[in-house]
């Protein structure tokens, strides 16, 4: 156990303390040993305690094991992906990896001594601009948890603005942020109601305008929505009347398509994962969240905003922070504190280093790819795609058998087919999504392998 | 620590010019079409309309951040005593094993059956942190710890749902030394928050709580040790108290590196509690997260979890298991933070059990060794042995001087400032918690620190008032920030 007689404590490379300092500061509190440490804890819950039966590991064990466990998994190097629906495989330019192993930024916190944490108040600056900038919205915070949770934070805040109850959800949304959705709903007892999508797998825009109401505080929908459709958001925040337009986007579908701020969107968010962050099963991920000025003492999150000394000197600091939790308790606009920030971080220097250009160039090279795919699906295979809207890196495919029969043995030539559309209710339907990082001769060797799994069952 | 040469106030969008890139794409290798022919038109954002984003080179953006990092305090720069925040070191074993190919590039719908290390190792941390807590069920979806005392009220709210009680029981109790995370969460939930003061120990005021224990009470909200740093020696009490009413207790674990491996909130009759992996478990915060917040609970609330939960198979494979038909649904896109996970599950391997306990003794000893060096020089509103961190005040030195200027005045030093102005309840609160990882050379040098900072205060207060003296910018004006928000780059014209 970690106290040998005399109360000393074991030596461990993440506890600096010798016999020597124990003693010594034992002796300076007054205590004989380091049990009167905990003599203000009840004896009976000391008493109760459980070890876990653990042995502790040097580093060069613990490496050994974490990498054995590692390797249980598939290793992502030998396949090609096209597996997207939320969270997709680009490139990490080396020069993001790199910073995110500064530690001068990785092991800070909040920002919360403005003066000791320049570094991290500027960045967020910038990516508050340049998230602003990507939606067409006035404001962003410095990010939430990832597209679900910030699509639902964009409720309660219309709900919070608006005062209303009623919320309609485009049922073309990501199934696990209307999962999401439902659960803050539930909480926060708001009431909604589903908008479906029609053959093109766009919403129907026809239903909104039929039942907003007196007590509709909004619409939360998605572009590119779940099945890889971009949505068509004219005449839609006129459809709502007094209910805000709250749009989840693709960051760099933006950097081609029209933004929803352009489009009267009142709250924009979106999953900014794809801005350097690796898909690492599914979280860390980055929510993005952006609204118009006129809203944003009610936004979420953190800000950091610019100011000066007393010397006139330009600094950044959390600003407008009688919004938050610490200050405002039980009315904070959200209970957030902790949230993404070095994934934030990661899609600043990820835009940062593709600019201006880079970052319409990029958008155009997925699109390119993802179409001419799609392309050549459907006229050497004859898979039409299942929803026929328009498109930008992802799209869904009819599929002659289900896909749960053809994607083992893409796998078996090397591939990672795509997302199964029949957990989702959707059978005999394959999402398919691509990235620059597929070559030509992958997207080519994808389709031949499609035709041999479908020819040879 | 060495502050750059940086001109204050700058950003990538000062630097740059038109033409220039940080990043070169590959050309297009398959046959491109014009891009209206593949998106309508009325869709399309033309040329002028494209995000106005920086135009710099590589190493322009390198040597700006490279910058940037030296005008920012981490742990490694050195002593982080922010309260309440567990500013560790972080060990870099865990970076190197979380970027392993298959942990981070592992994709969420891959399947099961190509994630089974990624599935044993939520499992194993999962059962780990089930051990720490003392209860039977947990989650590790919830991103931070406000996320999980979120999902710690859902729960709450849905057993009382699902036992036809919701509309009765509408109240959650929180002591007055409660993070502000506490109320805002039970807030968002849709309960009532009831505040109960702390008595003169610094402690649940128990003939306060007894005030508000009625059949109204879905559960009460408790930080062990509190926010003062001391243990609630009344918890047994409290717990029963509040069970007896048909209450739940929620355990907020932002202070749990106090009584690792030493004690378990399970055993203090404790319901649920939230971890915050990015504190106790030595997980980077990365400049405000990503954290990641499980929730364990005991059996009675097990079947309200978020789906899906990570199950062990009768043939030892592991699996999603969405088959809860009352869970409170989802609170996150896919599973929570993995790559947080993976970090904390090193940790807790590389410490065992021997590890766990001397991370708690020497994070109480840390902090007892620094109160008593501070307590002669600082008031200390509450004097008593303390668990991981304590609470001075600033008040006393001079009239002029407050917290702030302390603070401030603590990063000419060359340190980072303990959080300040909380718990609430201590006028010009200096809530300090030093971690286990701080060397007893470092608590002198930090102790010594505060004692000039003192005596300057009653000699030259001015200094205070006018620190810091040291870094890039001086004291930066908060209210202009505030009233006169800019929160995006000026672009011109």
């Amino acid at each position: 156990m970690g106290t040998r007689e005399g109360g000393s404590l074991r030596r461990s490379e993440f506890i600096p303390h010798t016999p020597q300092d124990v003693e010594e500061m034992l002796r300076a509190v007054g205590l004989q040993s380091v049990d009167d440490l905990f003599q203000d804890i009840p004896r009976e819950i000391l008493d109760r305690y459980e070890p876990l039966g653990l042995d502790p590991l040097s580093e060069l064990e613990a490496k050994r094991l974490l990498t054995q466990i590692a390797e249980e998994n598939l290793d992502p190097r030998r396949f090609v992906s096209f597996l997207g629906a939320g969270v997709y495989d680009h490139d990490i330019p080396s020069v993001v990896s790199y910073f995110m192993t500064r530690s001068e930024f990785f092991t800070s916190y909040t920002p919360y001594q403005a003066e000791a944490s320049q570094g991290t108040l500027t960045w967020m600056f910038e990516y508050q601009t340049m998230v602003c900038e990507l939606t067409g919205m006035d404001v962003a915070n410095a990010s939430m948890y990832d597209g679900g949770s910030a699509l639902a934070e964009a409720m309660l805040m219309a709900h919070n603005l608006t005062g209303r109850r009623k919320f309609l959800v485009a049922e073309s949304v990501h199934p696990h942020y209307r999962r999401v959705i439902r659960t803050y709903a539930w909480a926060a007892d708001l009431e909604l109601a589903s908008v479906p999508y029609d053959d093109q797998g766009q919403l129907d825009k026809g239903f909104v305008a039929e039942n907003v109401d007196e007590e509709t505080g909004g619409l939360l929908m998605q572009t590119p929505n779940f099945f890889g459709v971009l949505e068509d958001l004219r005449n839609l925040k006129d459809a709502l009347g007094k209910g805000l337009l709250c749009v989840s986007a693709h960051p760099i579908a933006l950097g081609i398509v029209k933004p929803p701020g352009a489009f009267g969107a009142d709250i924009v968010v979106g999953e900014g994962q794809v801005l350097g962050n690796p898909s690492a099963f599914g979280g860390p991920l980055l929510g993005l969240f952006a609204c118009r000025k006129e809203h944003m003492r009610r936004m979420p999150g953190r800000i950091s905003g610019r100011t000066t000394d007393a010397q006139g000197r330009v600094g950044y600091i959390m600003t407008l922070q009688a919004r938050e939790q610490h200050i405002r308790r039980a009315k904070a606009t959200s209970n957030i504190c902790t949230n993404q920030a070095l994934c934030a971080f990661a899609a600043t220097l990820f835009l940062g280093l593709l600019g201006k250009r880079g970052l319409r160039e990029l958008a155009a090279l997925i699109a390119q790819k993802a179409h001419y795919l799609a392309r050549r699906i459907e006229e050497e295979l004859g898979w039409p795609r299942r929803w026929k809207g328009p498109f930008f890196n992802e799209f869904a495919v009819e599929t002659p058998v289900p896909p749960r029969e053809i994607l083992p043995r893409l796998r078996e030539r090397g591939f990672l087919g795509g997302v199964d559309l029949e957990p989702f209710g959707h059978p005999n339907a394959l999402l398919i999504a691509v990235t620059e990082r597929r070559t030509r001769a992958e997207l080519d060797g994808f389709v031949e392998a499609l035709k041999e799994v479908t020819r040879s069952r | 620590m060495t502050w750059g040469e940086l001109e204050p106030g700058r950003t990538l969008f000062d630097l740059g010019r038109p033409g220039r890139r940080g990043l070169r794409l590959p050309e297009p290798d398959v046959d491109t079409r014009p891009l209206e022919e593949l998106i309508p038109e009325e869709l399309l954002r033309s040329e002028e309309e494209a995000p106005r984003l920086p135009e710099v080179s590589q190493i322009e953006l390198v040597r700006h951040y490279t910058d940037l990092s030296l005008v920012n305090y981490g742990v490694d720069t050195g002593v982080y005593p922010l309260g309440s925040c567990t500013m560790k070191y972080n060990p870099r074993v865990n970076e190197e094993v979380a970027r392993l190919p298959q942990f981070a590039h592992a994709h969420p719908l891959q399947g099961e059956e190509l994630s089974q290390g990624i599935l044993r190792l939520m499992y194993e941390l999962g059962e780990l942190l089930k051990k720490i807590a003392g209860l039977s069920a947990i989650t590790l979806q919830p991103a931070a710890g406000a996320h999980g005392e979120f999902v710690g009220m859902l729960l709450i709210k849905r057993y009382f749902e699902d036992h036809g009680e919701l509309p009765k029981r509408r109240k959650i109790l929180l002591p007055d030394s409660a993070h502000g995370t506490n109320p805002a969460s039970a807030h968002i939930a849709g309960f009532e928050v009831v505040e109960i003061p702390s008595d003169e120990r610094g402690m649940v005021d128990l003939r306060k709580l007894k005030e508000h224990l009625d059949g109204s009470v879905a559960g009460i909200m408790l930080t062990v040790p509190n926010t003062l740093g001391i243990f609630e020696e009344d918890i047994l009490q409290i717990t029963k108290l509040v069970h007896e009413v048909g209450g739940f207790c929620y355990f907020d674990g932002a202070n749990l590196n106090s009584i690792l491996g030493r004690a378990r909130p399970g055993d203090f009759g404790v319901d649920i509690v939230h971890f915050n992996l990015h504190k106790t478990f030595s997980t980077p915060h990365g400049g405000g997260g990503p954290g990641s917040g499980p929730v364990a609970v005991c059996e009675a609330l097990a079947p309200y979890l978020p789906v899906p939960i990570v199950r062990r198979r009768d043939d030892g494979s592991f699996s999603l298991d969405y088959d809860l038909p009352k869970s409170l649904g989802r609170v996150h896109s896919f599973y929570g933070n993995f790559g947080v996970m993976v970090r904390a599950y090193t940790y807790i391997r590389m410490l065992g059990d021997e590890g766990l306990r001397a991370v708690s003794e020497a994070a109480v000893l840390n902090a007892n060794y620094l109160k008593e060096k501070l307590k002669g020089v600082y008031r200390l509103p509450y004097d008593r042995l303390c668990k991981h961190e304590f609470v001075l005040s600033g008040k006393g030195l001079h009239p002029e001087v407050r917290t702030v200027d302390i603070a401030k005045r603590l990063i000419d030093y060359g340190f980072h400032p303990p959080t300040v102005y909380f718990p609430l309840i201590v006028p010009e609160a200096l809530m300090i918690e030093p971690t286990e990882t701080v060397m007893k050379e470092e608590l002198d040098a930090l102790a010594d620190a505060f004692s000039k900072i003192a005596e300057e205060a009653k000699e030259s207060p001015e200094v205070l008032k006018e620190a810091p003296h040291t870094t890039i910018v001086g004291r930066l004006d908060d209210v202009k920030a505030a009233r006169q928000p800019v929160l995006t780059y000026p672009f011109e014209g």
